[in-house]
């Protein structure tokens, strides 16, 4: 699913989403689709491509949460961090990820295994608190729920 | 004869997210292994969400509900053969019937559940299409006509009224115009544009081109948020569809008008919802918003005019003009004409969605909704409108719903979200939670939202350690008033809202004895 960046396979995606200026957003939710983050060899050919500077490569790189510059692990658990979800245990859950993960939120465990991220809102707020692997979103998540979906044996 | 049994099980985010997938898988498994002829439709949500995933089997034209249903249950649902609506604890009778839908007064929602979301026939056949048809053969003048009468406003939270905001683009001048669909629903608690973008795309799709046909634009486009995979797949595909059956493209219905529309996933940021924001980040750029004036109607994306819309606000469009704007504008109460599709969640027993008259209060709808708290612990407090929303006190609970009211009360209806929280909930973390948020999210054009954010937390941290408290206390409301009245935008200048509700009305929460 996630490749290794390649300058063949960047070059390809920047051309199919569209290489103008209007599109640099949609190109780099592509990247980070196919390459998990955005690497500085990407920013150069991007910006060679659009015919803009690094620099403003990089300012759109940096505002957005998604875009993140390293490498994820490989599996991306991203945790609500929002109203609905922290009035149901959300925050008591990211510290119970954090325990059996060994990873702290924003971080990427030593064996690369997994990154924890927090999210804010993923609109199954009825169903909260909410956590999404990858692109699947899961409800209820109580910690007994956490640990079956992230394979964790007590 | 067809003798196939038909069983609908929803594919919006809440039923997947608690298995609906699996159970689909399961039904079928064993479905084949007893030999028993079922059809099953991916459908829409109806809203339901804490009894998601709620499946339904079509009897006799009827619609017999079951639900919640996790993969194990369906063995004992095909025990208790409920092919043929047989009894099971899980069953919840005819869907029509179940009070939390029967009464609501769903209009723009009413698809929503019923029909199969990307079937142009499923649409039509509920009056789909209906709305575009007449706007074709009547055009622009009746369409901000009837827009004037139903008094809508703008969903998406700041309430602006959608027939002078459609004017205003219509008598602008431009060679190009635009119309942006906000579907960038990023408050907390609020997933309106999410059910119905999964469950009835082709009603925004209808909406967006009515839109454009009236202020004469040809192109439009979705902003959606990333968050939203399973809204992303759906939108795609209706809009496929309806480019298939000449509902979007060239020459649409041999009406002579061409319209397109184009998704643009976002890059999970929360500011990108404010509409200048978000039109810098349809142009490719980082989402700094932009002053007003001009306003986006006059100068919007690539700086041409532009309708910008909320979801809920573009697909109740095509109803309004199908049963006309009186028909809309008979519910509601003062300035707040029509519905409001109000989304209740957080600690809340039954929550989902709940499409309304303006104008009940919110004790209503969390007590005859909602059934109180799902911890059964007292309501403590309720947040409404998403993060930049008050915080109300069981003493604010009969506030009626309605843009006004709640303008009065500080507070605000915004999108319509409900977030309930017990009394394990501690004020003064949530108002500190608010100042972080901004803090996060601020896209750093002002200074009042970048660093009085910042300065906030930190105002809060030392009160919460009683450093110096009755000083802090001050600074920390001198910061608020900063906020509010320089901010460039709702981000930083509705922040303080939560921030002052919660020192108002939870003052013990801040106090050092309860720490």
């Amino acid at each position: 699913m996630i490749h290794k960046y390649h300058d063949k396979i960047a070059l390809d995606i920047i051309h199919q989403v569209g290489a103008k200026p209007e599109m640099l957003v949609q190109i780099l939710r592509a990247f980070v689709v196919k390459f998990s983050y955005i690497s500085e060899s990407a920013i150069r050919l991007i910006a060679k491509e659009l015919n803009l500077s690094r620099a403003e490569i990089h300012g759109t790189v940096s505002f957005y949460h998604d875009f993140r510059t390293t490498k994820a692990g490989e599996t991306v658990i991203k945790i609500c961090q929002a109203e609905a979800c922290q009035a149901m245990g959300s925050r008591q859950l990211t510290a119970h990820a954090e325990k059996v993960l060994d990873v702290k939120l924003h971080g990427t465990s030593e064996n690369n295994a997994y990154s924890l991220e927090p999210i804010y809102c993923l609109g199954n707020c009825a169903c909260s608190p909410a956590v999404m692997i990858g692109e699947k979103v899961y409800g209820k998540v109580d910690t007994k729920k956490f640990n079956q979906i992230v394979g964790f044996k007590e | 004869m067809n003798t196939s049994t038909k069983i609908f099980i929803p594919r919006d985010t809440a039923s997947i997210s608690m298995g609906g997938d699996e159970v689909a898988s399961k039904i079928e498994e064993i479905a084949q292994k007893e030999k028993k002829e079922v059809t099953i439709i991916r459908n829409g949500s109806w809203g339901m969400s804490w009894l998601e995933p709620l499946i339904e089997i079509e009897i006799e034209g009827h619609r017999v509900a079951y639900g919640p249903i996790s993969e194990t249950d369906v063995i004992d649902l095909f025990e208790a053969d409920f092919l043929n609506g047989g009894s099971h604890p899980l069953k919840l009778g005819n869907t029509n019937d179940i009070a939390y839908l029967k009464n609501q007064q769903r209009w723009t929602f009413r698809r929503c559940g019923l029909i199969n979301p990307v079937s142009i026939e499923d649409y039509i056949q509920n009056r789909g299409f209906s709305g575009l048809e007449i706007a074709l053969q009547k055009g622009s003048s009746h369409v901000i006509k009837e827009l004037e009468k139903s008094g809508l406003r703008g969903r998406g939270g700041a309430g602006f009224p959608t027939a002078i905001k459609w004017q205003t683009v219509t008598n602008a001048e431009g060679d190009q115009k635009y119309i942006a669909c906000n579907a960038d629903e990023g408050d907390s608690g609020t997933f309106s544009d999410r059910i119905l973008m999964e469950s009835d795309p082709l009603a925004l799709i209808e909406g967006m081109t009515i839109a454009g046909l009236t202020v004469g634009a040809n192109k439009g486009y979705i902003y959606l948020r990333s968050e939203y995979p399973i809204a992303h797949e759906i939108l795609a595909s209706a809009i496929k569809t309806a480019r298939e059956h000449n509902w979007l493209g060239k020459d649409i219905q041999a009406s002579g008008f061409d319209f397109e529309i184009d998704i643009h996933i976002g890059g999970g940021s929360y500011v990108c919802g404010e509409e200048t924001a978000m039109l810098e980040s349809l142009e490719g750029k980082a989402g700094m918003i932009r002053f007003k004036p001009p306003l986006p109607a006059l100068e919007g994306l690539f700086g041409k005019p532009t309708v910008v819309n909320n979801v809920v606000t573009l697909a109740s469009v095509p109803d309004i003009i199908d049963q006309g704007g009186s028909a809309y504008s008979a519910y509601g109460v003062n300035r707040s004409k029509g519905t409001l599709a109000f989304q209740l969640s957080g600690n809340v027993k039954q929550g989902g969605l709940v499409e309304i008259a303006f104008g009940i209060t919110l004790r209503d709808l969390i007590e005859k909704w909602g059934g109180g708290t799902a911890s059964g612990k007292p309501v403590y407090a309720v947040q409404v409108g998403g993060p930049l929303g008050a915080y109300f006190p069981d003493s604010l609970l009969d506030t009626p719903l309605d843009y006004e009211a709640f303008a009065a009360k500080d507070g605000m209806v915004g999108h319509g979200g409900v977030v309930v929280f017990d009394d394990t909930a501690d004020m003064a973390i949530q108002a500190r939670f608010a100042m972080e948020f901004c803090s996060i999210e601020s896209c750093g054009k002002c200074t009042p939202c970048r660093i009085g954010s910042i300065r906030g937390v930190e105002v809060i941290d030392r009160i919460i350690n009683n450093e110096h408290r009755e000083k802090n206390m001050d600074l920390l409301s001198d910061l608020c008033e900063t906020m509010i009245d320089g901010s460039l935008c709702a981000m930083g200048g509705m922040t303080p809202f939560p921030v002052k509700s919660a020192l108002q009305y939870f003052p013990e929460d801040f106090k050092p004895e309860n720490k």
